[in-house]
């Protein structure tokens, strides 16, 4: 009898939350560092040894308000940060035992807000002006409720059904349910925050309005498309990150083959080979055309991606996807070795002539990064390797117009925390440039 | 194998480990148990006079996720009959007669009552009886426990009554809740007593819900004191433990001391040996864990003991009591700084802010390249796991300020990263009490005080 595999177990949210027993010994664990390392590390810079010494007064809302007034989407970076390179790595603790589990305490900071409906932060009071904020992902929700905070009118346009942006449909269950992110959009709303969705800019929202009715506008627009392979038979690769929405949006309907093959060996891929894995392919394989060493996964999500039986084929180039009456059979590949480093630093993959071979497979998906955001070349904006250029205010090219966000990560690796960092910066900078036109000082 | 059998005033025992006189020694059954487990004596719950208790009787203090640091009760002595309290003690010596069973007793103020007690407490055959001067709660309200110890005069007419008939070493338990212990000890002594014990349980209260602002534990809708008890206490125990030992006439009456209050592994054991106890009395230790602890009391003991080239418990007792001394006869010129080891420091900066703060500000942050840093200079934009440790600054002592006060020492959290170094002062030794005969000007005037300071080279910063 074939097993019935439940998307709503298979894929549900990997971490339990922490008992309350649990987060206390944890809480009492830390050593409360003086200007720690974990908050140094943390790109929102949250004062952990003060949440975390909350939690073990049993202060909660208190321990919650410290981590939402440095990262409003605290709940979802809870989830999904790279702790391991970030505040846990840095963890004096390592040294001597293990780290403190600084995400799951966070987590259940802030879970305990948001399960008990109660908000930390009141609107400010009005200043009576207007901001648009273009994109409801994590650098726009957080832009959005800083600004909120400091008593100014925003309004969010989110082209999508949902905002959430990446938070909503971009991340695995298996990491963080999509009720998280709603939960934080529902929160940024309760701040006063518009949030128009289905508005998208070029479609059914015009530059000009939105320039001549609002005082200052932040673009978060995050990435586009995963770019084209460019072999033949690409149309019938699935794109990675439509994947992963429907696997969160409707995973009954998602279609998993029998034998998976990943192109790409970043988080995303893994995140794409792990929903194949875990929901019924019997053979996941990740294909990636530099070696383990150059792979962006982190080490923790590689380790992960092992342990769920998921396999690597690396230094192997996919040449071309093979149909049989329109059904993918097989992904045609070449074997690859390191030459000369290239522009990015890494040795360039080199074909190894004649050693083509077939992964036998009835599912390809790529997740080889993004699409630079689009949007730079419609509004006329300063890029930067494809991204939208900013100056340490995080203003464009156009003054007034600020952005955060993927959309501007020309150096380092996206990640939402750093969405967030932007989002709250941008926030500063434009309450700065606001007051002073208004002749007041700013905070 | 060192020889951990003591004798107590004749009281033998073949480890100096006793149950102390409370809940763990209420019945024949669990002094039983606690013998099989090892326990070398017993205390038996005290005995006497008639009683009624409360539920909601003990309460806690817990601290940092660590429970039951500290225990406080409110509990009477035995409230089980007198007959069957003796006939239970009978039983228990003759199963056990190589351990020491000594009976706990209170009664009324009166020499009959007392005179009765111990008659029938030596028929049982028990080794000894403990007179309890100590209890600060329920007991001391009708004139008995504390309410004896506190008084020498009426520690001492007590204690006569009973030594005049008792054929038993007769111990007497003092009260921590008194200025100073020394003169219920001696009035003690002067009535004849054979031993001494210490300490009670000091008056307590643990603390208030802040839900109901009813006090913990509540009774009722009410709380009061309690006798307080457990780790928490026990420097205050080694103390009170120490004040006597080094009393003249403690010391002269040869009279060995039952030590007690927060024993609770076989390193508390050896400091109460150190500071002249014989025997150790163990209740909250026993009360949070059971009797089964009795296991490594005695094993960490004789491995301490073997490694230090102790044979008997006896080369252990009061070794450390001539180091007690006083203020007055402190070396002012000892001079001890900190010394942070950088191999060992895990950079937690707690010595810098604890010094920085609340000590004397002679802990610098300092970056890789040895140059002194402010905390939190790390730019807004900063962050991961290699940044934030490659520019972590590391702790530094600038140890020609530093006053050697201990306090980074205390708070580092990592063994032996933060050692006080003894360097030499340059100045010759001096106490107070000589400073006052000599140099009667300098403890009374500031002025002089400055000239002398600078006479000898010492510089506060």
């Amino acid at each position: 009898m074939q097993q019935v595999i439940k998307p709503e177990e298979v894929l549900k949210e990997y971490h339990p939350p922490l008992t309350d027993h649990e987060a206390l010994v944890e809480a009492h664990r830390c050593l409360y560092c003086y200007d720690a390392p974990c908050t140094h590390a943390c790109p929102t810079h949250i004062d952990i040894p003060k949440f975390i010494k909350k939690i073990a007064s049993g202060n909660l809302v208190g321990s919650a308000r410290t981590i939402l007034e440095a990262n409003l989407m605290g709940a979802t970076c809870a989830r999904v940060c790279p702790v391991e390179e970030l505040c846990e790595g840095a963890c004096v603790l390592n040294a001597e035992e293990k780290p403190i589990m600084i995400g799951r305490l966070q987590r259940y900071a802030t879970d305990y807000v948001y399960e008990r409906g109660i908000d930390v932060f009141k609107p400010g009071p009005p200043t009576g002006k207007r901001v648009a904020v273009i994109g409801a992902g994590p650098a726009g929700l957080t832009c959005a409720g800083e600004l909120a905070k400091l008593g100014y009118s925003v309004t969010v346009f989110e082209k999508r059904e949902l905002a959430g942006g990446l938070s909503t449909y971009g991340i695995i269950v298996l990491r963080e349910p999509v009720e998280v992110a709603l939960a934080e959009v529902e929160m940024v709303k309760r701040l006063g925050v518009e949030v128009k969705t289905g508005m998208e800019l070029g479609r059914n929202l015009s530059w000009e309005e939105v320039r001549a009715g609002y005082d200052a506008v932040f673009l978060g627009v995050g990435l586009g498309a995963v770019p084209k392979l460019g072999i033949p038979g690409e149309e019938q690769v699935v794109d990675g990150l439509s994947y992963i929405e429907a696997s969160k949006m409707n995973p009954a309907g998602l279609k998993v083959g029998r034998q998976v093959v990943v192109i790409g060996a970043g988080n995303t891929a893994v995140d794409c080979a792990t929903i194949a894995k875990r929901l019924g392919a019997e053979r996941v394989t990740m294909v990636y055309r530099r070696s383990e060493r150059e792979m962006t996964a982190y080490p923790h999500e590689y380790e992960f991606a092992k342990k769920e039986g998921i396999e690597f084929r690396f230094l192997t180039q996919p040449v071309e996807v093979l149909l049989e009456g329109g059904q993918v059979v097989g992904l045609k590949c070449v074997r690859m070795r390191l030459g000369a480093p290239d522009a990015s630093g890494r040795p360039a993959p080199e074909p190894v002539p004649g050693s083509e071979f077939v992964l036998p497979c009835d599912q390809v998906v790529k997740a080889i990064g993004q699409e630079k955001p689009w949007l730079a070349q419609m509004l006329g904006l300063e890029t930067e390797k494809g991204f939208i250029k900013v100056n340490q205010d995080y203003e464009t090219s156009l003054p007034g117009v600020y952005a955060g966000g993927d959309c501007i990560r020309a150096r380092g690796s996206a990640s939402t925390v750093m969405a967030v960092q932007d989002g709250k910066l941008a926030a500063f900078a434009i309450h700065r440039r606001l007051t002073q036109s208004l002749g007041m000082a700013a905070d | 194998m060192a020889d951990l059998s003591i004798n107590f005033a004749g009281i033998r025992s073949p480890n100096p480990f006793w149950l102390a006189s409370a809940p763990p020694t209420n019945s024949g059954a669990q002094v039983h148990r606690a013998f099989e487990a090892g326990w070398g004596g017993a205390v038996w719950k005290t005995i006497g006079a008639p009683v009624l208790n409360v539920s909601n009787r003990y309460g806690a203090w817990h601290y940092g996720g660590q429970r039951m640091l500290a225990i406080n009760n409110v509990e009477l002595i035995s409230d089980r009959s007198l007959e069957v309290n003796l006939r239970e003690i009978r039983d228990v010596k003759r199963h056990w007669p190589d351990r020491a069973v000594i009976v706990s007793a209170m009664v009324e103020s009166k020499p009959e009552a007392w005179r009765e007690i111990v008659l029938k407490i030596e028929d049982t055959g028990a080794d000894g009886i403990e007179l309890n001067y100590g209890c600060p709660h329920g007991m001391s309200e009708r004139g008995m426990g504390s309410a004896v110890g506190q008084v020498p005069e009426y520690c001492q007419q007590i204690t006569s009554w009973v030594t005049e008939v008792a054929r038993i070493p007769v111990i007497v338990k003092l009260t921590p809740n008194v200025a100073s212990v020394v003169p219920p000890a001696r009035a003690a002594l002067a009535a004849g007593a054979h031993g001494l014990s210490l300490i009670n349980t000091i008056n307590s209260i643990i603390g208030v819900d802040l839900d109901t602002f009813e006090l913990i534990p509540n009774i009722g809708g009410k709380g009061g004191h309690g006798g307080y008890a457990g780790p928490a206490v026990k420097p205050i125990a080694l103390n009170l433990l120490s004040s006597l030992g080094v009393d003249e006439v403690v010391r002269k009456s040869g009279v060995p001391i039952s030590g007690m209050g927060g024993i609770t592994t076989w390193r508390d054991a050896a400091e109460f040996l150190l500071l002249g106890a014989t025997s150790l009395q163990v209740c909250t230790a026993v009360m949070h864990y059971g009797f089964r602890i009795i296991e490594d009391l005695v094993d960490g003991l004789n491995a301490w003991m073997d490694a230090k080239g102790f044979k008997t418990i006896a080369e252990v007792v009061g070794k450390s009591l001539p180091r007690i001394s006083d203020f007055n006869d402190f070396d002012l010129s000892f001079r001890a700084v900190a010394r942070i080891n950088p191999e060992k420091c895990i950079r937690c900066n707690l010595c810098y802010v604890a010094c920085n703060d609340t000590a004397h500000q002679c802990i610098d942050l300092v970056d890789a390249q040895g140059n002194v840093v402010p905390p939190f200079r790390y730019d807004v934009h900063s962050n991961g796991k290699r940044e934030a440790l490659s520019t972590r600054p590391q702790p530094r002592v600038r140890e020609e300020d530093c006053v050697g006060c201990r306090l980074c020492h205390n708070v580092c959290p990592v063994e032996g990263c933060i050692e006080m170094v003894e360097v030499p002062s340059g100045r010759p030794p001096v106490t107070w009490r000589e400073l006052m005969q000599t140099r009667p000007e300098v403890t009374e005037d500031w002025s002089a005080m400055e000239r002398y300071r600078k006479e000898v080279g010492i510089e506060i910063h």
